[in-house]
């Protein structure tokens, strides 16, 4: 592994990655290194393009750690990881891609994942996007699918806060009885970053419940657009808030769209786009922050 | 130490401080006291940098800084706990406490900081400053942000505002041995202990200092009626 390879994975990936019980590590297309324990097994895909992670029944507890590195200017990558979580099973999964990109050409990686989640599967599931170099377009458009069955808990974090040029990230789940769907998201972009998100979740069984909370910055010359889909066909509970703070000539579109096809169905939908607030500025430069400063506070503190 | 020379400040044509000569001695306590919309905060503000005055001129610590900004008058020893105070999302009060004081603190210190207003340590430090938290509970952590920063001057600016009675017996302790040990404060307040504990009170009304000095003298023209002659509640001509 090359310097450049450690600092992309460092970018990545949470602390507790490093006590992953099984990993698998993507650079370029290829696998870098895989490590499978007795209850969770990792099976490449036949045709290269991905694999296939089983989680078996009542596993009490497991890390998986399965990071992609890019490093090659030109390269498309697409890649899909299906996760089988069996019925009890508790599982945390850390994801993510980390691009350098020094070449002139386009370096993307379309990662697809699927998640099935058995009944009363437990899956805290954490994303991280990452870009750096210099001249070549960083671009990642990450597919997450989600299938809950029966009581089965799903708590999903994604976050974008650097060098991604262009990303489109679609999030799509459908719940049965009682399954609930966490989902925190946190996007930053600066200069003429792209950032598009969309999630489309159906809400089919019984006391199914979804929670869908956006943040996002967007500066410079970026723009972003956030759109959520919440179906509710039964008896069920969705809430899904966009809170975004814009700044220079930053641009943000929400398009919020909740259908309830059933009148026990309990949906709602928050939207706030605008600048920092002025109030948050001053209170801080009374404390002796200069306005850059208090503004970097404040949007760090928003995205944490 | 603090002095304003012929401070005017005006908005939509009208007159919110009116020619306001002043001058704050160290180790002394002050509270302005004044009808709503008398331009008490507005005078705060005007100390803080928050609002620039239309004309006239601020001297502290024997420097000008009539151009400098808000923060730093702040560098320089000013702070100012506001009225309202700022709502954030992720930043905690611990957060806003190590802001404050511009330096890691211990556990030992940001507790010491939370329980002269009140609060307890462990409870708080870690709570986002949002709605979560209760109006008192608000007030006493913009409280706190101000006794956490090394100041000079402290401005306070209706501090007992949301905070029970009991609690604020203790805080109106801690302002006064404060003011003993170092600096000046300067509380805004139509609190009765308050203005029982000021070195002077300063009266405003409609953006004029009207008077200042011992409470005795003070009150009695607030209540001679001096004070709100000629106010009208509502003039149905206009
Ligand atoms: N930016 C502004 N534009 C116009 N009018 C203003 C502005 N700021 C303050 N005022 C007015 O100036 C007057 C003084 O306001 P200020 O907030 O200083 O009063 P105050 O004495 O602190 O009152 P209170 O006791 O209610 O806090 C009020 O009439 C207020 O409406
Ligand atoms: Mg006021």
């Amino acid at each position: 592994m090359t310097e450049i390879d450690k600092n992309l994975l460092k970018e990545i990936s949470e602390e507790e990655a490093k006590n992953a019980s099984a990993y698998n590590i993507r650079k370029n297309g290829k696998c870098l290194d895989r490590k499978v324990s007795d209850y969770i097994n990792i099976v490449p895909k036949e045709d290269g393009k991905g694999i296939d992670v089983y989680v078996k029944e009542n596993t009490l507890f497991g890390i998986v750690h399965i990071p992609v590195i890019i490093t090659e200017s030109g390269l498309t990558d697409i890649v899909y990881n299906d996760f089988h979580i069996g019925k009890n099973a508790n599982v945390i999964i850390f994801a993510g891609c980390g691009v350098h990109n020094d070449g002139n050409k386009e370096a993307r990686h379309d990662g697809i994942h699927r998640f099935y989640l058995a009944e009363n599967a437990k899956v805290k599931y954490a994303e991280k996007h990452y870009g750096e170099g210099n001249n070549g377009k960083k671009v990642l458009n990450p597919v997450t699918e989600i299938i809950m069955q029966k009581s089965s808990r799903m708590d999903m974090t994604s976050l974008q806060l650097k060098g991604v040029d262009d990303t489109n990230r679609i999030t799509k789940a459908t719940l049965y009885e009682g399954a609930t769907l966490i989902v925190n998201e946190k996007i930053l972009t600066n200069n003429t970053q792209k950032a598009k998100t969309t999630f489309e979740v159906e809400l089919k069984g019984d006391n199914s419940s979804t929670k869908v909370t956006s943040r996002s910055v967007a500066t410079e010359n970026s723009y972003q657009e956030f759109i959520s889909k919440v179906v509710g066909k039964t008896k069920c509970y969705g809430h899904v808030s966009c809170d975004a703070i814009i700044k220079d000539e930053g641009m943000i579109k929400a398009v919020p769209e909740i259908f309830a096809k059933d009148t026990d169905a309990n949906l709602i939908h928050e939207a706030a786009i605008g600048k920092i607030a002025g109030e948050q500025l001053l209170k801080l430069m009374t404390l002796g922050l200069s306005e850059a400063e208090a503004e970097k506070v404040i949007i760090d503190g928003f995205l944490r | 130490m603090l002095e304003l020379k012929n401070i005017n400040f005006s908005r939509d044509g009208k007159k919110i401080l009116d020619n306001v000569n002043l001058k704050l001695d160290l180790k002394k306590f002050y509270v302005v006291t004044g009808p709503n919309g008398s331009g008490k905060s507005t005078l705060a503000k005007i100390i803080m940098g928050i609002l620039k005055p239309d004309s006239g001129v601020i001297i502290f610590n024997g420097e000008n800084i009539t151009d400098k900004s808000i923060n730093e008058r702040a560098k320089m020893g000013i702070g100012y706990a506001f009225q309202t105070p700022a709502l954030f999302k992720g930043i905690t009060v611990y957060d806003l406490l190590v802001l404050a004081a511009n330096k890691k603190l211990t556990k030992v210190e940001t507790c010491d900081y939370l329980s002269k207003v009140g609060l307890c340590a462990n409870e708080y430090l870690n709570r986002e400053i949002s709605n979560n938290l209760s109006g008192g509970e608000l007030k006493r952590i913009e409280i706190a942000s101000v006794l956490a920063k090394k100041n000079i001057l402290r401005i306070f600016d209706e501090p007992e505002a949301g905070i029970d009675l009991w609690s604020f017996h203790n805080l109106a302790q801690v302002f006064k041995t404060l003011t003993k040990e170092e600096g000046i404060t300067l509380i805004i307040s139509h609190q009765e202990r308050i203005l029982n504990m000021a070195d002077e009170i300063i009266l405003i009304n409609k953006g004029k200092i009207k008077k200042i000095g011992q409470k005795d003298e003070v009150m009695s023209d607030i209540f001679k009626g001096n004070l709100l002659k000629g106010v009208k509640i509502c003039d149905r001509n206009r």
